[in-house]
């Protein structure tokens, strides 16, 4: 099998697994709304203020709702010795990154549909550039979902993989809130700057810790 | 006949404790090898490093033509472990926990079906792997190992939970383990059954460090 098909194996049983046990449907779909929910009550709509930080909420939500899939993402290896079965299975551990990075940014995907839903719902936003937006978010979303793989697995071994995936993760996606908010901020006309620079940026950091990740996951497998 | 595993003075630390302080072995292909020794003694850590899940610390290990200092996923192709846990998602089928361990091995459909009518999974298929008794929880491990086609079996107190359909089941995969150009290594304490199984009895006893430097502590017996 190559590369593509294995990744797309793994890609696939994640999912599935997603589907039949229904933890982002039931658990990190709401959690996310509920952030979103809270923000509105938390700052005065009449002022403008939502409008104006909808971007930055947004992702915000996003990124607490993506260190709910990452560890989520692993715990279903720790059960039943599946990581033993992972590093025994003869697949690529470069395919296995993609597959699982795949399968987070998937279902961030979906969760990013919902929110925005919400989003545009309670946050009284105005749409400018829906290309902009959608660019921004594809790149943003490869870029956690590679980084959040590569640290999930760094801590996957761990009983304090919980606590410990948000403190490694939520510093070195920085980058990505910052590009995926200034990038929303002009697709959805609450800046005047340009905002494909933004997504520039989003794609390089996509690009570099999917890299990295395909060339560490493996020996990170094997010391999990 | 040519050697499957070949181990020279092998050390595996676990922590800092020398699990396996300077083991011996070479196991040709086609044997059923019976692993004894008392709890602690070593069996499990044994068989995990054949099957390249515990790092070599020392000493030479050689699997399937292949040095596990410096390429156990070569080795890993063709081997099959059956330990203490199944390896398999709890939330997907009897027949998806197969068929990912098949197509991941390079297999197809078939490969995982002829493994799930071998150990009498069939009326399961489409049970989530949660919600399986132990016993069958053990048939579904012994049947992705087999689906993944290995040359190299590698079992770890293999009959623990299984019921006497499950052993008679086990045992005939073991007995046609060598017609099947497989090699077998079982780690038990269940002597009278697996004895009866290997061709050969390997004795283990635990590896101990004095001074800093580690000691032969395991030693070959054959039956």
């Amino acid at each position: 099998m190559n590369l593509w098909r294995e990744a797309m194996l793994v890609a696939g049983k994640d999912l599935r697994i997603e589907a039949r046990s229904r933890v982002t449907l039931y658990q990190v779909l709401p959690f996310g709304l509920i952030v979103v929910l809270l923000f509105a009550f938390a700052l005065d709509p009449s002022r403008g203020v939502l409008s104006r930080v909808a971007p930055g909420l947004f992702w915000v939500a996003v990124l607490l709702a993506a260190l709910l899939a990452v560890s989520r993402s692993f715990a279903v290896e720790t059960e039943n010795g599946a990581r033993d079965g992972l590093r025994l299975s003869g697949l690529d551990p470069a395919a296995v990154f993609l597959g699982k990075a795949g399968a987070i940014a998937f279902q961030l995907a979906v969760l990013e549909v919902a929110l925005g839903a919400g989003v545009a719902l309670l946050y009284d936003v105005e749409l400018r550039s829906l290309g902009l937006l959608v660019a921004a978010a594809v790149a943003a979303t490869a870029g956690v979902a590679a980084t959040g793989t590569l640290y999930g697995v760094l801590a996957a071994g761990l009983r304090v993989r919980e606590t410990l995936v948000p403190l490694l993760l939520l510093p070195v996606v920085a980058p990505v809130m910052l590009g995926a908010t200034r990038a929303w901020e002009a697709g959805l006309g609450s800046a005047t700057s340009d905002g494909w620079p933004w997504v520039a940026l989003l794609a390089l950091f996509a690009t570099l810790y999917t890299s990295i990740g395909m060339l560490a996951f493996g020996p990170l497998l094997e010391e999990a | 006949m040519p050697l499957v595993v070949r181990l020279r003075s092998a050390v595996c630390l676990l922590g800092r404790f020398p699990a396996l302080a300077g083991v011996d072995l070479d196991v040709e292909s086609g044997e059923v090898v019976l692993l004894s020794g008392a709890n602690g003694s070593g069996k499990t850590t044994l068989l995990r490093l054949l099957a390249g899940l515990h790092r070599l610390y020392s000493g030479e290990a050689d699997v399937l033509g292949h040095d596990l200092a410096v390429d156990r996923r070569g080795a890993r192709r063709g081997i099959g472990l059956l330990g203490h846990e199944t390896g398999c998602y709890d939330d997907l089928t009897v027949r998806e926990n197969l068929r990912f361990a098949a197509r991941a091995a390079g297999g197809d459909a078939e490969a995982s079906d002829t493994a799930l009518e071998r150990v009498g999974l069939t009326a399961q298929a489409g049970v989530t792997h949660g919600r399986l008794s132990a016993g069958q929880r053990r048939r579904l491990a012994l049947a992705v190992m087999l689906a993944r086609d290995p040359q190299l079996l590698l079992l770890d107190e293999p009959h623990a939970g299984l019921d006497a359909a499950g052993r008679a089941v086990l045992d005939t995969v073991v007995a046609s383990a060598p017609d099947e150009d497989r090699t077998v290594i079982i780690a038990s304490h269940e002597l009278d059954r697996t004895r009866a199984l290997a061709g050969r009895e390997i004795v283990l006893a635990g590896g101990v460090a004095r001074d800093g430097v580690l000691e032969h502590a395991s030693q070959a017996v054959p039956a």
